[in-house]
């Protein structure tokens, strides 16, 4: 397993709240990994901090061994994609406009085209499935629609990372299936996906590498069938289940007691 | 997935409502509406401009116009008294409209303006002492309006940072500085002699009356300089709006572009404050009638500069007639003219539902 | 940037209670001194003779009846007017650029009094409350016709209107020295001889007003969510939306027309209170009529003793008050959420 994204030793927090110690965690290349735990163990804390987000108070968090923080900015956003939980549309902006935002970081001043950039753009709205809509607004669009667009906007930024944060949310089971083999696909063509997920069982199922956070540190990390058990359940989640076999897939599934 | 399939053979960003100008290999995608707006306001500054030129105690004919700006028939009054004024008309309105356009970007508020933090009240403020307590005269009154808008701007500033600049605290602070210094105003208003109050409201409404030549080099390049610098950190304004989140992960350097931001929006209010007094209003509405003409997403700086310059050079040609001869401070018509305006696209809106 | 806390934390919940009762002794304490100071002192004892036994020929008892007591009465109605009515435009809004005059209410004012006061009509007290009044509500209903449809474009058409109505006044001031002369007295809001006027109807107003902002604080509550949220949550947004501009204007209106300008009071006491209520719509109107009134009434005893050539207009008190404070609590506790 080869990593060049790590966190090393950050003590992470918001003023005089600290959310995470020391905590350091090796994201492994060209794989899906989850990160799952219950609401305010840091899960996003650490997502903001690989992007550079959150400056850690003491560690550093590294791409090829540098610290983030001495890359040049768009140079670091052309390496790492980020969908945060509350991006804004301005008002009156179409869905391929939004998604041409994703090129930002690949464009000069002026921001002239390349055929790159339009290209790009063409295949994250083809990718996502929002080519349908392309120049409608976006804030006409459904819940599950827009979030298609935002991945689609993520995807048109073109890297080598995908960092999402919760981003099944607001979507209904199909999508959420959907996005999640969508994020799976993306995989398999070499990209490295980092996803805050919600539902266990979902994580269980898609990722390859399972972060598993309590109160700001990482209380368990490996496959998901190496780690899931009714233990870790109990003392992440302080919930008393059952591990079976997920009949689909054969990974773990989490059945509360 | 036939439509998608048809989608997918046009190239992108093709659609009517863009127009593609290729660059060498590159291209400059551009929305049809803003070319409209381009061409609509160069005509209106154009239209506008001929008549500022050709208005006056006595009217000049279109031939006298063309003369003197030829130089065939040289007219002191059409080229040393009408041109600059004009001139200073669309420049003025151009800076006050991107300022207004920055502020509203960086509060992400439509009511953001550079008056929150401080600098309108500031610069009345360094006026009014002059003014009263030191009986100044005008150059000594522009020097404290410029003086007391900066300080005000700086004090807003630098109360609002700490771990970074939030667009929020600056709002939230610049509220509160901007009410005591405005009370400040009031009071030294109240307790001037009617005549220096007169005069003082009168500078508070802003003018282009009397402005030459000369006053207008200094201006000029401070403006085309910080235009040109704002105006190559556009796409990074705009890649602001989709949040804090997603701007920093796209790769804009946040603290630094606010920064940036803030001495633009401030160095453009300040210098137009400096020789025309705060001229109200254009900040506020040129953006918002701007991004609505343009139906551009956002707050967009250019249909912002170029509502902008047409609305103040409009502003001060009715500020000339309106009581002719008397001249009235051009921000009396800026906020008529504006305000109407922007009442009457907002009653469209609400029409077109 | 992190999203609030969905539940309310067992802290908070204890220190509204514990300082809706100090607002309360606080505003106690602040009527006394506004009753008290001023340019003739009055013993605590007097103050209470000229309630309970009054004797028309005794001094302190007749500076205490005619003059203080019914300045502090109004004290406390403009400052809860105007506190409540900024808690309810920031809440509905979800702007903190909004304040209660936004909607026309203090340019319609200003400008009614600037034609009157050009036409000669605005030479009595009475007059020019009636000019207030009228010139608010004409204002405020233009508003409305034009910016109904939602929050966001009515806070746009309030600010549009209101700029057209001050530029016309402005110039109208300005070419007429005789109008700028007795606008530019009206426009420094200030309490000072306002109590001599008839203020029942006034006070009835916000009275009547402020029972029903605590009425439709609780549906506020759902709208503060979101329009959606709201829906879901049963509430009629339309409806509430409505009754809630309504109660706004006439706050602002009556506040402006007795005492003139003073909006900074709505602007800021909402803000000072946003974090300590913790989104509680009804907890923030009810703090805000006990805070708005003490920055009032503090506000007004200082602008009384401030300077001996005469009185400081309460409004630039309250402003050098409350901008501080309002600076110190965005540093020390952040902007807020909205």
């Amino acid at each position: 397993m080869t990593t060049r994204l790590s966190a090393r030793d950050v003590t992470l927090g918001y003023g005089d709240r600290v959310v995470s110690t020391r905590l350091t965690l090796d994201v492994p290349d060209g794989a899906f990994t989850a990160v799952v735990g219950p609401n305010g163990c840091g899960k996003s804390t650490l997502l903001r901090a690989f992007v550079r987000l959150l400056t850690p108070d003491e560690g550093a968090v590294t791409l090829d061994s540098r610290s983030v923080s001495d890359l040049p900015a768009k140079g670091l956003a052309r390496e790492l994609a980020f969908l945060p939980q509350d991006p804004l549309a301005p008002e009156g902006i179409t869905v391929r406009q939004l998604v041409a935002r994703g090129r930002y970081p690949h464009q000069s001043l002026l921001a002239l085209w390349t055929p790159d950039d339009e290209r790009a753009v063409a295949e994250a709205m083809v990718t996502a499935e929002v080519e349908d809509f392309a120049d409608r607004q976006v804030a006409e669009l459904s819940g599950g629609q827009r979030q298609r667009v935002w991945v689609a906007m993520v995807l048109a930024q073109d890297t080598p990372y995908l960092l999402l944060d919760e981003p099944t949310s607001f979507l209904d089971i199909t999508h959420q299936y959907r996005l999640l083999a969508l994020l799976s696909r993306l995989r398999n063509e070499g990209r490295t996906v980092i996803a805050v997920l919600h539902d266990i069982n979902q994580a269980c199922r898609f990722a390859d590498h399972l972060v598993a956070m309590k109160d700001g540190r990482v209380a368990a990390e490996g496959a998901a069938a190496d780690v899931v058990d009714a233990a870790l359940i109990k003392d992440v989640f302080d919930l008393p289940s059952v591990i079976v076999a997920d009949p689909v897939s054969g990974t773990p599934m989490v059945v509360p007691e | 997935m036939t439509g998608a399939q048809k989608t997918r053979e046009t190239p992108v960003a093709e659609q009517t409502s863009t127009v593609r100008v290729p660059v060498g290999g590159r291209a400059w995608f551009v929305q049809r509406r803003i070319i409209g707006l381009v061409v609509g306001c160069v005509v209106a500054m154009l239209g506008l401009g001929f008549v500022g030129l050709s208005y006056g105690t006595s009217w000049a004919t279109p031939g006298e116009v063309f003369g003197a700006l030829t130089g065939l028939e040289p007219s002191v009054v059409i080229a040393e008294w009408r041109a600059p004024r004009v001139v200073a008309g669309i420049l003025f309105g151009a800076a006050l409209g991107v300022a207004g356009a920055i502020f509203q970007n960086l509060t992400r508020n439509p009511m953001g303006s550079p008056d929150i933090i401080g600098l309108d009240a500031g610069a009345y403020t360094g006026a009014l002492l002059v003014m009263t307590v030191f009986a100044g005269a005008s150059v000594t009154v522009a020097f404290g309006a410029v003086a007391g808008g900066l300080v005000t701007a700086a004090l807003v500033y630098s109360l609002s940072r700490s771990n970074g600049l939030s667009g929020m605290r600056l709002v939230v602070i610049g509220i509160a500085v901007n009410a005591m210094v405005t009370a400040l105003n009031n009071w030294l208003v109240l307790r001037a002699e009617l005549e220096v109050a007169m005069a003082a409201v009168g500078w508070n409404s802003g003018s282009l009356n009397g402005i030459d030549w000369e006053d207008l080099v200094v201006p000029f390049t401070v403006i085309a300089v910080l235009l040109t610098v704002i105006g190559l950190r556009a796409s990074a304004l705009q890649q602001s709006a989709l949040g804090d989140s997603i701007a920093v992960s796209t790769g804009v350097p946040l603290e630094r572009q606010r920064l940036l931001m803030v001495l633009v929006g401030v160095g453009c209010t300040a210098t137009v404050t400096a020789v025309a007094g705060p001229v109200m209003f254009v900040a506020l509405a040129a953006p918002q009638i701007g991004r609505r003409l343009a139906k551009a997403p956002g707050v967009p700086l250019l249909p912002a500069a170029l509502t902008g310059a047409v609305l103040l050079q409009f502003a001060d040609l009715v500020a000339q007639m309106l009581l002719a001869p008397v001249s009235l401070p051009v921000g009396v018509v800026t906020t008529a003219i504006g305000g109407g305006y922007l009442i009457w696209l907002l009653a469209q809106e609400v029409r077109r539902r | 940037m992190t999203s609030a806390p969905p539940a309310t934390p067992p802290t908070v919940r204890t220190a509204r209670p514990a300082a809706l009762a100090v607002g309360l002794l606080a505003l106690l304490a602040a009527g006394v001194a506004s009753v008290a100071v001023g340019a003739r002192a009055v013993p605590v004892g007097e103050m209470w003779g000229a309630v309970a036994d009054f004797d028309p020929l005794n001094g302190d008892h007749l500076v205490v009846r005619d003059i203080r007591l019914p300045r502090t009465v109004l004290g406390i109605a403009v400052g809860a007017a105007l506190a409540v009515g900024g808690a309810l435009i920031q809440t509905l809004s979800r702007n903190p650029l909004a304040e209660p005059g936004i909607l026309g209410v203090t340019h319609g004012a200003g400008f009614a009094l600037t034609v009157g006061a050009a036409l000669g009509l605005a030479g009595s007290a009475v007059s020019q409350l009636g000019l207030g009044v009228a010139g608010s509500v004409l204002a405020t209903a233009l508003v409305y016709a034009v910016g109904r449809h939602s929050t966001l474009r009515l806070l746009l058409a309030g600010v549009a209107f209101s700029a057209v109505l001050m530029g016309v006044s402005l110039g109208i001031r300005l070419t007429s020295p005789d109008t700028l002369d007795k606008y530019r007295f009206w426009a420094v809001g200030s309490l000072a001889g306002r109590e001599q006027a008839d203020l029942t109807v006034p006070l009835v107003a916000i009275g009547v007003a402020f029972v029903g902002a605590l009425v439709i604080a609780r549906s506020l509550n759902a709208v503060a969510l979101g329009e959606t949220v709201a829906h879901t949550l049963g509430a009629n947004v339309a409806r509430v939306r409505t009754v809630t501009l309504v109660l706004i204007t006439v706050l602002a209106g009556a506040a402006t027309a007795v005492a003139g300008p003073i909006l900074f009071v709505g602007l800021i006491v909402p803000h000072l209170l946003r974090r300590l209520t913790s989104g509680s719509v009804p907890w923030l109107v009810g703090l805000s009529a006990v805070v708005g009134p003490i920055l009032m009434l503090v506000a007004d005893t200082i602008a009384r003793v401030l300077l001996h050539t005469g009185e400081v207009p309460v409004a630039i008190v309250t402003a050098f008050l409350g901008g501080p404070m309002l600076i110190w609590v965005v540093r020390r506790y952040g902007a807020g959420s909205l």
